[in-house]
């Protein structure tokens, strides 16, 4: 029973992670309708710019204070992913209006090799870490209960509490702010909400850098636990199986979604891995979902969707 | 002046029937298919040959497979590595388990074992439609990946699942120098390019792209949503399996699952995309971009004498790639396909404004 809950907490808190790089797709999707493939090279570029400036700044300004040297680094990534959210809006996105839903991910596929490239040539192709003060060291809890206690990564933990806290931020982000507003009004008709006055170029900037927000956040979380470098960018197929769970359009899904495939990969590996001989993780996630497809199509949390002639 | 079809009357149903209806298109495909025959055989370089030509006959006619899929009936697919690696897996245990297994026969016994794989995979298509259909495939490319390399059966037990073929031959003549290579792709590739024409000219081909169009106005109009579009997952991974087992044996000769790995999903749907959805010709023409453009990318700084380091080199190829991927789509959303249909229209006029 311990270890059962043990492999529970593990799957859960794995879940949270993917939900984080999920909440990227979701955000972008919900917005402009674009399902971007590119979300997993911002997620390393991300996190290459985090570790790299994290790195030259102290040098730069001479000072050595690992809190103001990591703080002033989030600054200037997230400032790269606006500027990097302005340009492609402006060379990209702006010139593909009103295309199909594939060109559109053919595009954001062609963003994610540009990415991959330019974020290598700038900061260099070594496996870098992020030291943001992570714990590393296992905690016990519940020894009363179980014999030898529940062994929980505080890292994990402490992960889930981010990304959770990031989408409590989001969700009010979307429901109480004029812009959440705006951003909803686009999501659910470009031309209705272009009628009313709401600037399409301007959200769609907005969304991006929310977008890569998420990506820098999930960036750093995944960038300490494994280590910054190329497969940082593969961890983003992890999360397609949680988007599609979970809904394209739905926030909430997302979560839901990675909890569930957190929680069934980790199960699946130990309960199920050893009659397949192992390695089951990494299809496993995609089965589950289109399994979980066959029976509703739109996902858990998706809007219906609904065929007209 | 040269390029009109005035005077050309039809006059019988077969002649209006035809491929190519024009006669300067038919004089022009045949003179493209000596050249392909004659006289690049005579001339090629063995460099041409390996780097170029084989790599761009396959991975066309992997496109078209999934032209067939994507362009005529609608359905995304990011499974295509997986369906060339079953192709390619299948045809190897033909020939190595069944003694006198001919070339020919293992690679249509692959390409069949790829139809079935492609049908199991399409079922969920009923229900699922467009991105989240797209991610659904991806579960067979993850799947497949995992079974040939954990599965010994698939590989016949050899370590990380690489196995390789030699002696190559089809009826007697061995398949082992550049040029038989070579050839023997570009007669696969005719007979396939040309089945998959008349395919799409027929009523299951039309049947494919009115499910394409708008699959619910399909069905009121009687044509059977499920039968159409199981049929265009079987054509299409059956090509596509070809394609593999011809990647596998001639191409590669020794591989292992990392060569069906899903960047060659994402490489086969972008040729098909920057080539031109539905459009056979279109194959070809995002083949050769993708083959070519990269190979290009990589000779330019040597050119120019610049010393780049093999990594930088390999990046900025990635960044101007993918940037080039872009402005494609931005500049002609349909592919080259429609460019060059465009310049078709233009060319019967010319040089007379109208």
């Amino acid at each position: 029973m311990g270890f059962f809950l043990e492999t529970l907490f593990g799957g859960l808190m794995a879940g949270m992670l993917y939900s984080l790089i999920a909440l990227g797709f979701v955000l972008i999707y919900k917005a402009s309708g674009v399902f971007n493939f590119a979300q997993g090279a911002m997620v390393l570029f991300a996190a290459l710019a985090m570790a790299r400036f994290a790195e030259w700044i102290p040098q730069w300004l001479g000072f050595d204070n690992l809190i103001l040297a990591n703080l002033l680094a989030f600054g200037v990534a997230m400032l790269l992913m606006i500027v990097l959210a302005w340009a492609i809006e402006r060379l990209c996105l702006s010139k593909l209006v009103n295309q199909e839903g594939i060109t559109l991910l053919m595009a954001t596929l062609g963003i994610s090799y540009f990415l991959d490239g330019l974020g290598q040539t700038l900061f260099g192709n070594d496996i870098y870490s992020i030291n943001v003060g992570m714990p590393k060291d296992p905690a016990m809890i519940l020894e009363s209960t179980f014999e030898g206690g529940l062994l929980l990564s505080k890292e994990d933990l402490i992960a889930a509490l981010i990304a959770a806290a990031l989408v409590a931020v989001l969700a009010l982000f979307f429901q109480k702010t004029a812009t959440g507003r705006a951003l909803r009004a686009v999501a659910d008709d470009h031309q209705a909400a272009q009628s009313i006055g709401i600037p399409l170029n301007r959200i769609w900037v907005i969304v991006w850098s929310v977008a890569g927000f998420a990506a820098l956040v999930a960036g750093i979380i995944w960038g300490s636990k494994l280590g910054v470098q190329f497969s940082l960018s593969l961890v983003a197929l992890k999360a397609l199986p949680v988007v599609i769970l979970g809904g394209l359009t739905s926030v909430p899904g997302a979560i839901l979604g990675g909890l569930i495939i957190g929680v069934g990969e980790k199960l699946s590996e130990i309960y199920l891995g050893p009659f397949f001989g192992g390695g089951i993780e990494i299809w496993f996630a995609y089965v589950l979902a289109l399994g979980f497809l066959l029976v509703r199509p739109q996902g858990l949390f998706g809007e219906k969707i609904i065929d007209r002639v | 002046m040269l390029y009109r079809e005035n005077g050309q009357f039809k006059t019988s149903y077969t002649a209006d029937q035809q491929i190519f209806p024009i006669l300067q298109d038919r004089v022009a495909i045949g003179a493209l298919l000596a050249i392909a025959f004659v006289i690049v055989p005579v001339f090629g370089s063995e460099y041409i040959f390996r780097a170029i030509l084989i790599p761009f006959l396959i991975l066309a006619l992997a496109a078209l497979g999934l032209n067939i899929l994507v362009g005529y009936c609608g359905q995304i697919s990011l499974g295509t590595g997986a369906f060339m690696a079953v192709g390619a897996y299948g045809a190897y245990n033909f020939l190595v388990r069944i003694d006198g297994m001919p070339l020919i026969g293992a690679m249509l016994l692959g390409g069949l074992c790829a139809t079935v794989i492609g049908v199991l995979f399409g079922i969920p298509s009923l229900r699922i439609k467009g991105l989240y259909l797209a991610v659904a495939t991806l579960a067979a490319q993850f799947f497949t990946d995992w079974a040939f390399l954990r599965i010994g059966w698939f590989t016949n037990n050899s370590s990380s699942g690489s196995v390789s073929v030699a002696g190559l031959n089809v009826f007697g003549l061995p398949i082992e120098s550049p040029v038989a290579k070579y050839l023997f792709c570009l007669s696969v590739v005719c007979v396939f390019a040309l089945m998959a024409k008349n395919l799409t000219r027929s009523a299951i081909g039309r049947q494919w792209m009115a499910i394409r169009d708008m699959d619910v106005a399909a069905a009121v109009i009687g044509i059977r949503p499920m039968y159409a579009k199981l049929t265009a997952f079987a054509v299409s991974s059956f090509i596509v399996g070809v394609a593999g087992v011809l990647w596998a044996f001639v191409h590669l000769g020794a591989w292992e699952p990392a060569a069906f790995s899903i960047d060659r999903s994402f490489q086969l749907l972008f040729m098909v995309i920057i080539g031109g959805l539905g459009s056979i010709m279109g194959a070809f023409f995002g083949a050769a971009f993708l083959i070519v453009l990269p190979i290009l990318l990589d000779q330019v700084p040597h050119w120019f004498g610049i010393p780049l380091s093999t990594a930088t080199t390999s990046h900025l190829v990635h960044m101007i790639f993918g940037a080039l991927i872009v402005f494609f789509l931005i500049v002609e959303p349909h592919g080259l396909a429609k460019l060059w249909s465009i310049g078709k229209q233009k060319l019967r006029l010319w040089p007379f404004p109208h």
